[in-house]
């Protein structure tokens, strides 16, 4: 058993809450790079590189990335080999993203659902843990802006609709959500399993790395197909028309009951903030 | 052909007529702040028959809700939020001499129709370039709703804020011109 004092998790995710919201990943910088010399639209490259710079001035002059520095959703992956102590593995993760989004000058997003009255702390954050084998306890902290997640969808497919279907729902999301979502957007596809399940395979798949591939062949082949789908709606960068209105499709998929067909689209914005961090 | 047009603000019916979709736009002298919590608040007080904390006319509203600004600086990151949730609120505020709004996304056709009744235009500004965009925000005071926080009302000025036009006040739509242009069947 290897002690783990919950005391680290609270200050890892609150470095993790501000690093997110500051430093664009490797993996983005180098698609709106790509972007920047592939897109067809004048109007779109020139979004592309306002993008690199807005990337650039939030890193060097320390402005977040966004004014939305999101909701924080954390995912846990903890070790069964490990034992928390001096405190509530909950709590810890709460107080650090309080700390993070105090001492980072981050917005505080979060508000009564009827009453709109704002918690102030940016908490309570949505927490996903999952045990895991081993003696490690791994962090990711993606804050995930309002104005992508409004424009995701769930649905609950027959299914005789099919792999038909599914194509009709992802490219009749992302061509309602237009501009809104601020493209060039990154799809989260989650096929299977129950309806909750579905979203949360769905925001799973924005936390690869944009520009990898699928290990699994036949999702590989269905992501690009989705991915030239989806790029032919024309919506493009900042929704101002283009070639790039989506910089990735990631699916992540499983079995789902006879009856159902579940279907989750999850919409990432191209601020696609998220930072790991092992313990 | 799209121009780059310099805007300094109030803003007369002469300067929203010269505007066309697809021009860029540098904005510039006082604006103001409101997002959702901050207009809810406007449209109550109209219909409480209440003055408004702002006069409005001839004026731009930018629709965002800014980081916390660090010591000694004067905003945080400052980018647009998504217009529509604004819809059921915007007329109301046109017809009361609103001239521009500052966002990102699609607009109902009912504000787009309102936008042609009253002479205003929708300017967009790019979402998520919230860091880039707070380089042209020189000053920054809350002036109604300080509880809201972030969505509070704030008086900026501005200088050389830079947006596009996505609606004139001929009822075009640069985001409907784009598509169409680009999209593959």
């Amino acid at each position: 058993m290897r002690e783990i004092n919950v005391k680290d998790i609270t200050t890892a995710v609150k470095e993790a809450a501000i690093a997110a919201n500051y430093e664009l990943g490797e993996d983005m910088l180098h698609a709106l790079a790509q972007g920047q010399a592939t897109e067809e639209s004048p109007t779109g490259r020139e979004v592309f590189r306002l993008l690199l710079e807005n990337a650039r001035i939030a890193r060097e002059s320390r402005i977040p990335i966004c004014q939305d520095c999101g909701l924080a959703v954390v995912f846990v992956d903890l070790g069964q080999d490990v034992h928390l102590v001096g405190g509530d593995l909950n709590e810890a993760i709460q107080e650090g993203v309080r700390q993070g989004y105090e001492e980072g000058y981050l917005r505080k997003s979060l508000c009564h659902p009827l009453t709109r009255q704002n918690t102030g702390d940016n908490t309570p954050a949505v927490i996903y843990t999952t045990i895991v084998p081993g003696d490690r306890v791994k962090l990711t902290v993606v804050p995930k802006g309002g104005g992508s997640e409004n424009m995701s969808r769930v649905h609950m497919l027959r299914p005789a609709a099919g792999l038909a279907g599914i194509k009709e729902k992802v490219v009749e999301t992302v061509r309602e959500a237009g501009a809104n979502p601020c493209p060039p957007i990154i799809v989260g596809v989650g096929i299977g399993g129950t309806f909750e399940q579905a979203a949360l395979l769905a925001k799973k798949a924005l936390l690869r790395e944009v520009g990898s591939t699928n290990p699994d062949p036949e999702l590989a082949a269905l992501e690009a197909e989705f991915l030239t789908l989806v790029n032919n709606t024309g919506i493009g960068p900042a929704g101002l028309g283009g070639r790039l209105t989506a910089l990735a499709v990631h699916i992540n998929m499983m079995p789902c009951h006879i009856a159902s067909l579940p279907v989750a689209v999850n919409i990432q914005c191209h601020a696609s903030r998220h930072k790991e961090v092992i313990l | 052909m799209p121009r780059t047009i310099t805007l300094v603000t109030p803003l007369t019916d002469q300067d929203v007529e010269a505007l066309e979709v697809g021009d860029t736009v540098f904005v510039n002298g006082v604006i103001y702040t409101a997002r959702d919590a901050a207009h809810k608040r406007l449209i109550d007080l109209l219909a409480a028959g209440q003055p408004l904390p702002v006069d409005l006319r001839g004026q731009i509203m930018f629709y965002v809700g800014p980081s916390p600004a660090r010591p000694g600086r004067v905003i945080g990151a400052a980018g647009p939020t998504t217009s529509y949730r604004m819809d059921p609120y915007a007329p109301q505020l046109l017809a009361l001499g609103l001239k521009a709004m500052i966002g990102k996304g699609k607009r109902a056709p009912e504000v787009i129709a309102a936008m042609r009744t009253h002479k205003a235009v929708y300017l967009g500004a790019i979402g998520g370039a919230g860091a880039l965009i707070s380089q042209a925000i020189k000053e920054a005071e809350i002036v109604a709703y300080e509880d809201l926080g972030p969505e509070a009302i704030r008086r900026l000025v501005v200088e050389n804020l830079p947006t596009i036009v996505i609606n004139d006040c001929r009822g075009n739509d640069l985001y409907e011109l784009g598509m169409q242009q680009y999209a593959r069947l």
